[in-house]
């Protein structure tokens, strides 16, 4: 692999067919190319036949290069773009199980106002909270959050979307595809 | 019209054109095999072993540009075929690939002979399939001979669960594809067309560089005209050979680990590299950042993701070599290169890597450089992996396309068996030399059973050097003559075992017997066996170790005149 720029996150989205199989065929190029994900979303489209899925990619430009066009390869992707470069907007969701005795409850209830998180559950000695926005949001709060004590973290992959008019995934919709089920194949997985 | 599944496949393969399928039967494919009698168009041929029906299949496929087909029943007949598929897949060969499996209800169960066999698969194929619905045989066999065969080609699987093939449905042959996320690119970008032609213009000492793709697109005629036009000196990797005939004036051969110097040291001093139909693999560049450091690059390519991945490039162009070489065609301008092709003549003067050394001794070059002789170059050759591989790239020349076949990306020993007997299926009127290694042979050797059965007079030249020799050759080099695991004490005879297959078989020992064997294996009615026992450490030359440089390059040191 060529390397003339440096390793940074790139974030790029794709249409993908939904059905069984596909996130296997993607995640098993990944592997076997040694290409390294940071995180992956996926989740049904604006169509019923098709998923988005967003993949947080780390390496080089000519490393994401290769991943876009290994993706692309993919008989089930139907489109591929990278969004680095773009003005995208990109948000995750993360829940936080925290220690917090009666004395930090407070603070802990305005630090989650500042960073407009919500309490979603409240224990004797634990709540948990649930905040979304970008990475850099999600790990200052995280960070504000440490000295309480985090007991648990769950976060989901990073999804986007580019800003403005154009959509940057979408597609007309394909003819003739029936419900999924009718298509058939499972392909592995 | 109703169908059972199994009718069915054998419905869309008539459609799709197949003649013939490679293949052994088994519980799950079962129901497929009983109704193959309904359709005699459907020759099947049953092998030994089912790697013997992929690459048979595989060989067929290179022989004809038609998609090979091989079935086999789940489970081992299904792991049975894989290097046969890695094989196709590394080599971009178009295989259509039928697996049977445990019924429906099963899946999942660890049932008997039950297999992961889309999961196996899954990187070694260009796609696959698992068919639930009997509904979705026709449109998914019209898919995968779509796929197998158009942008690069590759092999395509398809798993059908037993009870698939014994439902009843209605059967209709689709006329339409419908496959949004495929869309292999054709035409090339014309101003990317136009930029090389300007390269190519301005060139003082340009080389083409042309791989399997010019055979794959079949532009045999294009990758010629682009030469004779210009006076551009064509090299060929090795999966490349054949696509510019090697009598060319404008030939000159083989660059890479071993390759002839003169090619490599071309490539060193060209000003300008056009790649087509190939990939930049690791034996051709050795190491990358060190590879043709002096020359700007286009590179011609169907596949985009071969773009970039190994070597960067100046000109990039994705598209059907056929098409694209055409449009270039009209934008070059005619030149003589006279300068630059005096000094590959000075280069090729300098380093005869061909020369074979005077001796008494049975060389294995000199028994290849025969049989393109007794031959007159019309055979079609199929090879093993190894030193004979290597020598048959060398010492024989091909001038027409579709007559060398070998394993390139996979090296798959075992190939010159199976894959001989695929080639011979596909041309029949040609006469088709297996060249072997005495290790690759007994690999496979079990399809002779299939080629005496089915009247495929393939010719075999084992190359006996009693060892696995081209591994030898690198504990030579690399491992101090430590000769672990290399040398085979007890080969069999193998012209008893010729007599027990009850064909012809030659034992050659002498330089004076390697003609009139091979012109008495050629008028022999069928498969025969011609053991050359020939110098059992000879090395190939030259050689430039892998992940080195052409400043690397090891010559046999009778044929170095002069060191550049
Ligand atoms: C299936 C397989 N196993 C192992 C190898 C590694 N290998 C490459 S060349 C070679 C020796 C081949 O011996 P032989 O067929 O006798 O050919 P020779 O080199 O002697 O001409 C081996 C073992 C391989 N390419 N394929
Ligand atoms: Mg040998």
């Amino acid at each position: 692999m060529n390397n003339h720029s440096q390793t940074s996150k790139h974030t790029i989205s794709a249409l993908v067919l939904d059905k069984p199989g596909v996130l296997n065929r993607i995640s098993s190029m990944f592997r076997r190319r040694g290409f390294n994900i940071a995180s992956l979303a996926v989740g049904q489209s604006e169509n019923p036949d098709l998923s988005r899925m967003t993949f947080v990619v780390v390496g080089n430009n000519s490393v994401v290069e290769q991943v876009t066009k290994h993706l692309n390869k993919l008989i089930d992707v139907i489109k591929v773009l990278d969004l680095s470069s773009e003005n995208v907007i990109s948000r995750e969701l993360a829940l936080f199980r925290i220690n917090s005795s009666s004395q930090a409850r407070s603070e802990i209830m305005n630090l989650s106002n500042i960073f407009r998180a919500n309490v979603v559950d409240i224990a004797r000695n634990t709540m948990i909270l649930e905040i979304t926005g970008d990475e850099e949001k999600i790990v200052a709060f995280e960070e504000m959050l440490r000295p309480f004590g985090i007991i648990e973290i769950m976060r989901t992959g990073t999804i986007s979307l580019k800003r403005g008019m154009d959509a940057s995934t979408s597609l007309p919709q394909p003819k003739e595809r029936k419900n999924q089920s009718s298509w058939g194949e499972a392909a592995s997985v | 019209m109703k169908l059972t599944g199994s009718q069915m496949v054998c419905e869309s393969l008539i459609q799709e054109g197949v003649d013939v399928i490679f293949g052994l039967p088994g519980g799950a494919i079962l129901p497929l095999y009983q109704t193959l009698p309904e359709y005699p168009a459907l020759r099947h041929i049953l092998v030994r072993h089912e790697q013997g029906a992929a690459h048979a299949a595989d060989g067929y496929a290179r022989a004809t540009g038609k998609p090979g087909v091989a079935w086999a029943t789940s489970g081992p007949g299904a792991t049975n075929l894989v290097t046969g598929i890695a094989t196709a897949q590394m080599d971009s060969v178009p295989l259509v690939l039928i697996t049977g499996q445990v019924t429906r209800a099963a899946i999942g169960s660890d049932a008997f002979q039950e297999t992961d066999t889309t999961g196996i698969t899954l990187p070694i194929t260009k796609h696959n399939y698992l068919v639930m619905n009997a509904t979705d045989i026709p449109r998914v066999i019209k898919e995968a001979f779509h796929i197998a065969s158009t942008g690069r080609p590759g092999p395509v699987l398809i798993d059908l669960p037993k009870d698939v093939l014994q439902e009843l449905a209605e059967f209709k042959y689709p006329e339409t594809l419908n496959l949004p996320g495929y869309k292999p690119a054709t035409g090339g970008h014309p101003s990317q067309i136009t930029k090389a032609a300007s390269l190519i213009n301005q060139s003082n000492k340009p080389v083409i560089l042309a791989g399997h793709g010019i055979i794959i697109s079949n532009a045999f005629n294009e990758l010629k005209a682009l030469a004779e036009k210009a006076q551009i000196p064509v090299i060929t990797t090795l999966l490349g050979i054949s696509s510019f005939p090697e009598d060319h004036l404008l030939s000159v051969g083989m660059p890479g680990m071993h390759g002839v110097a003169y090619a490599s040291l071309a490539i060193e001093e060209s000003d300008l590299l056009i790649a087509v139909g190939m990939r930049f693999d690791d034996r051709i560049t050795g190491k990358p950042s060190a590879f043709a450091t002096n020359s700007k690059k286009i590179h011609i390519d169907i596949d985009p993701s071969e773009i970039g991945k190994n070597i960067d490039v100046e000109v990039p162009i994705v598209g059907d070599l056929k098409i694209v070489l055409d449009k270039l065609n009209t934008k070059i301008k005619p030149n003589t290169h006279k300068q630059w092709l005096s000094q590959i003549d000075e280069l090729k003067s300098n380093h005869p890597s061909l020369d074979i050394r005077d001796t008494k001794k049975l060389l294995p070059q000199f028994v290849i450089k025969e049989l393109w002789e007794a031959t007159k170059g019309e055979s079609v050759i199929v090879t093993g992996v190894g030193q004979h591989q290597m020598w048959a790239a060398q010492h024989y020349q091909y001038t027409e396309p579709r007559t060398w076949i070998t394993s390139g990306g996979s090296g798959a020993m075992g190939f010159e068996v199976p894959g001989a007997m695929g080639a011979q299926v596909g041309a029949p009127s040609k006469v088709v030399w297996s060249i072997a290694g005495d290790g690759g042979f007994q690999m496979t050797m079990g399809e002779i059973a299939t080629m005496v059965e089915n009247k495929i007079p393939v010719k075999f030249a084992i190359i006996n050097n009693g060892n696995l020799g081209m591994v030898r050759q690198w504990q030579e080099f690399f491992y101090k003559k430590d000769y672990v695991a290399t040398i085979y004490k007890n080969n069999p005879d193998f012209t008893k075992l010729a007599e027990a297959f009850n064909i012809l078989g030659i034992r050659v020992t002498r330089k004076d017997q390697v003609k009139p064997a091979i012109l008495e294996a050629m008028e022999y009615p069928g498969p025969v066996i011609v053991d050359f026992v020939v110098e059992e450490e000879e090395n190939v030359y030259p050689m430039i170790p892998a992940g080195q440089t052409v400043g690397d390059m090891v010559e046999e040191p009778r044929t170095t005149k002069a060191k550049l």
